[in-house]
């Protein structure tokens, strides 16, 4: 009797506010080790497959790679100096943009959560500098944001997850809008758009950096569906996230610019893990 | 604890450990939807063989490592498996002499309840399922009863638990 009325409480505080975000982040700990566990026939079946794979694949996975930094460092020539080019111009205009982000790598955990909602287990956690709402980057865009976290690990909310919006804008014409998560793997909504706003299949929508927690200018999806039906008050758009959510197993964590220089004068032990995660890339 | 006449708290532990594992273990999509509800098993078979050992707080204890886990609402799974096994140490008696069939689907229903009252919560904060492969665990649940119960009881009578 008294345990149910104690649960009930625990519910109700959890779902409204987040003072329990102690008590969780110390039973995470006793759950980690399990959850290691858990993963680790997973884990050590990719590593056993990567040592086991042939010279040959090596060599030519090698040969592919090498291109392909070629490739990139050709491009990112021009890009560092447009970046100096921009922040010049930016410093002309005395806009007070900042560029750069500090990042940490994370893997996976792979662990199953809870049924029907779309949340991940990261292997990093408030010893490293993570923090409640901090976004999660993939290679190929914004993946979600943290929820809970725990001194060694933390769990993430993907974008696709029901309870899960992020605003965007259209890299195209500048049109701001939200992506809705829907629960399913690949898909999400981009409600409250007018019958005549400007966007078209195909459209990529970039985070906008408004609500404060993302930063700006990350792919978040590729615009799949637009349905304008006169009827409907509001135009039924569908779009499916860039990021690759279901198989990617590195995340990476940002520290967007503002915030980064605060965390560090807020916590020392914070500070070494970001800059040591900015380096290793 | 009381280890004077009790033993074999450790065979109990490490059951519910490995029960927590198989809840969180990473299946495919469609084994995902027909994953047993393995803790429930476990705590169902215990305190219907030991209640004076295991009960209400037993359940409820397990329930929160479990929400912490799976990063469910703190609580959700610790009312609902507080709930099943008051029954079952109500009903214990009875279940106990059931053959293993009615056994089964009468854990068929705790499991369902249990799947109930989540799914209660879930739909109050707002987190409600529509789809009808929500309760296909309770379903698999009644074939991995058998399994469980053979694999507990020797497990019990081999470490002598009681």
């Amino acid at each position: 009797m008294i345990l149910a009325f104690v649960s009930v409480i625990l519910m109700a505080v959890d779902h409204r506010q987040h003072y329990l975000e102690g008590v969780r982040s110390t039973i995470s700990v006793l759950v980690y080790p399990l959850q290691y566990l858990v993963d680790l026939p997973i884990s050590a079946s990719s590593w056993i497959g990567e040592n086991l794979s042939s010279r040959e694949t090596l060599l030519e996975e090698n040969t592919r790679l090498r291109m392909q930094q070629t490739l990139f460092k050709a491009q990112l020539q021009k890009f560092n100096a447009i970046e100096a080019e921009n922040q010049r111009l930016r410093e002309l205009l005395q806009s007070s943009k900042k560029v750069g982000e500090q990042v940490l790598i994370g893997e996976l955990l792979a662990v199953d959560l809870e049924p029907f909602t779309r949340q991940i287990v990261i292997n990093k956690g408030s010893r490293h500098g993570v923090y409640l709402g901090q976004p999660l980057i993939g290679a190929d865009g914004v993946m979600g944001q943290i929820v809970h976290v725990g001194p060694l690990s933390a769990i993430a909310m993907l974008i696709t997850d029901v309870n899960h919006a992020i605003p965007v804008q259209i890299n195209r014409n500048g049109l701001r809008a939200i992506a809705v998560g829907t629960g399913e793997p690949d898909r999400l909504a981009i409600p409250y758009l007018p019958l005549s706003a400007d966007i078209v299949e195909g459209d990529l929508l970039v985070s906008s950096g408004l609500g404060g927690h993302f930063p700006s200018d990350y792919p978040v999806a590729v615009v799949s569906q637009v349905d304008k039906d006169p009827t409907r008050p509001y135009a039924v758009i569908s779009a499916v996230p860039t990021a690759s959510l279901e198989t990617s197993r590195e995340v990476l964590l940002v520290w967007p610019a503002g915030q980064a220089s605060d965390k560090q004068a807020t916590s020392e032990t914070s500070a070494p893990a970001p800059t040591n995660g900015a380096d290793a890339p | 604890m009381n280890l004077g006449q009790h033993r074999g708290g450790g065979v109990i532990a490490f059951s519910f450990i490995v029960a927590l594992a198989l809840q969180l273990v990473a299946l495919p999509g469609w084994a995902e939807t027909l994953r047993p509800d393995w803790l429930a098993l476990v705590l169902i078979y215990w305190s219907m063989a030991l209640p004076e050992r295991v009960g209400v707080g037993i359940g409820w204890l397990t329930g929160l490592l479990l929400d912490v886990a799976s990063g469910a609402l703190l609580g959700q799974n610790a009312l609902a498996l507080a709930i099943v096994a008051y029954l079952v140490l109500q009903l214990h008696q009875r279940l106990r002499v059931f053959p293993l069939w009615q056994q089964s689907l009468s854990l068929l229903l705790l499991v369902a309840l249990h799947l109930l009252l989540v799914l209660w919560i879930r739909g109050i904060i707002g987190l409600s399922i529509e789809t009808w492969t929500y309760w296909l665990p309770a379903v698999s649940s009644l074939f991995a009863w058998p399994l469980v119960y053979a694999a507990l009881r020797n497990l019990r009578r081999a470490y002598q638990v009681s």
